[in-house]
């Protein structure tokens, strides 16, 4: 019998949340006042949780490890945000969102879950244009849509190439707003490093003040995770520096499931690594594959540059091989194919790792439509070319100074060299319907979670579930564990379950000083990183993955004997912060790799050579894989694979096609 | 490898916010021209680490110019010599072989030293906290197309809302005024219909906040707008002294 209780409601899928909404238990004012809620994180969804749960009345503490709320890594999301407005007339529903996102989710996500985001995205539009968030608008007035990969209307708001920059600092400003409200306390520069749990339920954290060093005990009836997701398990990624599994992991570790682990999205286009110094890894954002054309040149090895070659000497390999989606297939398949490419020998640039991502075409296109507008007779190419670029600069010109700032590379002249790189993760702690995990009280929200995006992620679904999270779903369901805790007076932090946390928090500080070897930490993240993107990256295999298990366990033995942190624990000690994330990653790293071991079939981001057709597209293996893997925690690093079962009721699994 | 680079950098060190701090010069050798400034000092740091010295505490997170956390002073000028980009967007082939470069935390009274090149920035927090915001409480939005927005007006606002909130402005301004950071969030909302139902009480508590916090006044240098990573301009003093100045009729 497994453990995993989803806790779907009943009843049809288009009713299930409306009836849950009307029917779950309701705490009163006046018991809201007295019941505090810990929220980890200040991203999309921290922060728009914490704001929306301090407007209901409950009492809030919010934590973030960076120096201010404003700068969660929500705050670097370029493309946009997806919502179920048919503002375009183009035949979008809330049906068609949901289903776009099941199927770009390679049948691995729930149900009712994804259908539930796909309802409330519309609200998001609503709250967010409320708070003054500025969105892209049209003359009229009206709001502006664009296209994303994997679906076929123009249902994605944006903000320029800001738009999580512009909806976090909405969520950022509802929250501030609370802060001078005194209803919720701001906690920055802090970092959670234990979950307590006492009699089975979380009620509180341990938390490091990152310039003082000090450990601090803090309670709450419920503990919310919204700590994003584990990308820099692979050293390099998309990610911020600092964003990290700590609190998920040690929530992990106190018995919360970790789902779906494996599942990880390499984003097909980020700027390609330029030498053994690269920190991180930046995105183009996706809303370039609208007006970019993906090529390789036909030529295997063809060291001519990207102008010279002709047009009918390219290889528009995305359009080639999916006429339906062309350059808009979703990320998966389009990093893959970028993969395939440079592999066999097509690549470009002087690591031969890349392909290009051109704009020649789009800016001839605007350069006309935009003569038009103006009404210019006869415009010269010169004029059409200034035209195009003024457009398209109006369009992506943030991310093409981007571009040029990190390449020294002008890619209005030359087409842009991208290549896929880790950029978010779509497995994360196990939650049932009402977000909260195996433990209860703790619950995880946004990136943080397994649950709404499958096996692959659709551009711009991340900023509608953080946001959906935050804003529409906790606030209903962290009511119905609430509802029964009202009795539950604040547990002062002298009980023994937060003495023993705060000591098993200071037993790592300790053991981590006290090596005292002749390696920096960044030396063992690196290190992981190549095993985990050579073994458990975008092409997986059963040897692999048993090498990289090994090698792991040997990484991590020689970091509990030879890392060397300097510095003290009482003080601002930036080193002492990343081995703790280290630590946790080395573990984290191990479970992903037995994930995918596991997962004998290939779907979304998962892609094991083992399981694919003929023409190398990802095989799914319903009949046996159609579930979600959730690892318990045994210690030691040993885990249990528990299954959740997942039914489809309203889409049907088919072989993903976007040809 | 050719075309890199010899450098000497001299770096402000503090122990914590009580110490004294001074400038303390380390050498790096071999540094690529396409390495980020911050990438530079992660070689450094990775060399002192491994003497047993303590590495150089800085702020950073997104390292892609849009969180705004990172916040080094280099050669008098914050987030370096080019213009439009944060520190981490500076690569190091803004500089020449042989150079000297002075790197020092954001100065100003209401950014106290927390370390090295760490600064306290939560006086921003603060201020917004008094009244950067819409008080609208979630839920019951009404459909955002109902709010249709004057293009130029909305773009405005975008051009305003685009401050990543790192400081530059304060570190630069001799005054140390936060005008512009102020104006960026006064503008963004006063230029929108629904901002405008608390404008007046936005500018005066914001503005109150920013004086107790200890900035200074702004004498229209405009160095600020010169420094901004995300080029906010002066427009927005210039509407946030309207604002002000409405508000204090108002009343």
């Amino acid at each position: 019998m497994s453990k995993l209780d989803s806790k779907i409601p009943e009843g049809k899928l288009e009713e299930k949340w409306e009836k849950y909404k009307s029917t779950v238990a309701l705490v009163n004012p006046a018991n809201k006042r007295s019941l505090e809620v810990i929220v980890v994180g200040s991203g999309l969804a921290g922060a728009s949780a914490a704001a929306s749960l301090a407007e209901m009345g409950y009492k809030v503490k919010c934590f973030c490890f960076q120096d201010s709320a404003r700068r969660a890594h929500s705050i670097a999301a370029q493309g946009g945000i997806n919502a179920a407005k048919n503002y375009q007339n183009d035949g979008d529903s809330t049906y068609r969102l949901f289903y776009d996102t099941v199927k770009g989710g390679d049948y691995r996500a729930r149900e009712a879950n994804v259908y539930r985001l796909a309802s409330v995205s519309a609200n998001i539009i609503d709250q967010c244009v409320a708070q003054g968030v500025p969105l892209a608008r049209e003359y009229g007035g009206m709001l502006s849509n664009r296209s994303f990969g994997g679906t076929q209307v123009q249902r994605t708001f944006y903000a320029a190439g800001q738009t999580g920059q512009q909806l976090l600092l909405g969520a950022y400003s509802a929250l501030q707003r609370q802060v001078g409200l005194g209803t919720i306390e701001m906690l920055p520069r802090h970092e959670m490093l234990e979950v307590v749990t006492i009699e089975g339920k979380a009620r509180g954290v341990i938390a490091r003040d990152l310039i003082s060093g000090k450990l601090e005990r803090h309670f709450g009836h419920a503990v919310l995770l919204c700590t994003g997701g584990y990308g820099n398990v692979f050293y390099l990624s998309t990610n911020a520096m600092g964003a990290n599994v700590t609190a998920a992991w040690k929530a992990h570790k106190q018995g919360a499931f970790f789902g779906n682990p494996c599942f990880t999205q390499i984003h097909p286009t980020c700027i390609p690594v330029s030498g053994d110094h690269q920190s991180k890894l930046t995105l183009m954002s996706e809303s370039l594959r609208n007006d970019g054309r993906i090529w390789v040149p036909k030529k295997q090895g063809d060291t001519r540059k990207a102008n010279e070659i002709p047009e009918e000497e390219r290889d528009y390999y995305l359009e080639r091989r999916y006429p339906a989606f062309g350059n808009l297939v979703p990320r998966d398949v389009a990093s893959r194919a970028a993969k395939e490419r440079c592999d066999a020998g097509f690549g470009v640039g002087t690591s031969k790792m890349a392909v290009y991502l051109d704009f020649k075409a789009a800016i001839a296109r605007y350069g006309h439509t935009h003569a038009i507008k103006l009404g210019t007779n006869n415009p010269t190419a010169e004029q059409l070319k200034k035209f195009g670029k003024e457009v398209v600069e109006e369009k992506y010109g943030n991310l093409f100074e981007m571009y040029e700032q990190i390449t020294g590379e002008n890619p209005y002249e030359l087409p842009m060299r991208i290549y896929p790189a880790v950029h978010y993760t779509m497995g994360g702690l196990w939650v049932d319907y009402n977000l909260m995990t195996t433990v209860p009280g703790l619950y995880a929200l946004g990136e943080a979670n397994f649950s709404d995006h499958g096996a692959n992620r659709l551009g711009a679904s991340a900023l509608m579930q953080g946001l959906a999270d935050g804003y529409f779903v906790i606030p209903y369901t962290l009511g119905a564990y609430l509802s029964k805790e009202i009795s539950v007076k604040a547990i002062p932090t002298t009980h023994e379950a937060f003495v023993e946390a705060e000591k098993n928090a200071l037993a790592i500080i300790d053991k981590l000083f006290a090596i005292k070897g002749t390696k920096s930490v960044d030396h063992f993240h690196k290190a992981l990183g190549k095993i985990m993107w050579n073994k458990c990256g975008m092409a997986r295999n059963s040897t692999g993955l048993k090498e990289a298990i090994q090698e792991i366990k040997v990484l991590r033995e020689e970091f509990w004997k030879d890392v060397l942190v300097p510095g003290s624990a009482n003080e601002l000690n930036p080193e002492l912060e990343k081995a703790g994330r280290v630590a946790d990653f080395l573990e984290l790293g191990e479970l992903m790799c037995m994930d995918a071991l596991n997962r004998n079939e290939s779907c979304g981001g998962h892609f094991r050579e083992e399981s694919q057709t003929e023409d190398g597209e990802a095989k799914r293996d319903d009949d046996n894989y159609s579930y979600v893997a959730a690892w318990e925690n045994k210690g030691n690093n040993n885990y249990e694979l528990h299954k959740e079962e997942l039914v489809f009721d309203v889409v049907h699994p088919s072989q993903r096609s976007y040809k | 490898m050719s075309g890199n680079m010899n450098l000497t950098l001299k770096v402000w060190r503090q122990k914590n916010d009580k110490a004294t701090g001074k400038l303390v010069t380390y050498p790096v050798k071999d540094i690529s021209p396409d390495m980020s400034f911050l990438e530079m000092f992660d070689v450094l740091n990775e060399q002192l680490i491994v003497k047993g010295e303590e590495p150089i505490a800085f702020d950073h997170d997104c390292r892609e110019g849009i969180c705004g956390m990172c916040s080094m002073f280099i050669n008098g000028q914050p987030h370096g010599p080019k213009r439009g980009v944060t520190t981490c967007q500076l690569h190091m082939r803004s500089f020449k072989d042989g150079d000297t470069i002075v790197v020092e935390p954001w100065r100003a009274a209401a950014f106290p030293v927390i370390k090295d090149l760490t600064v306290d920035r939560t006086a921003f927090d603060r201020i917004i906290s008094k009244g950067g915001f819409i008080s609208v409480n979630t839920g019951n939005a009404q459909d955002a197309n109902n709010i249709p927005i004057p293009k130029p007006d909305a773009d405005a606002s975008f051009n305003a809302a685009a401050c990543i909130g790192c400081g530059a402005c304060v570190a630069t301004c001799k005054n140390s005024s936060a005008m512009l950071f102020v104006s960026a969030k006064v503008s963004q909302l006063a230029l929108l219909p629904q901002g405008r139902v608390e404008a007046t009480a936005r500018v005066k508590n914001m503005v109150a906040q920013m004086d107790e916090e200890g900035f200074g006044n702004c004498s229209n240098t405009g160095a600020c707008e010169v420094e901004c990573p995300k080029g906010i301009s002066l427009e927005n003093i210039a509407r946030m002294n309207r604002e002000y100045f409405t508000a204090n009729i108002k009343e």
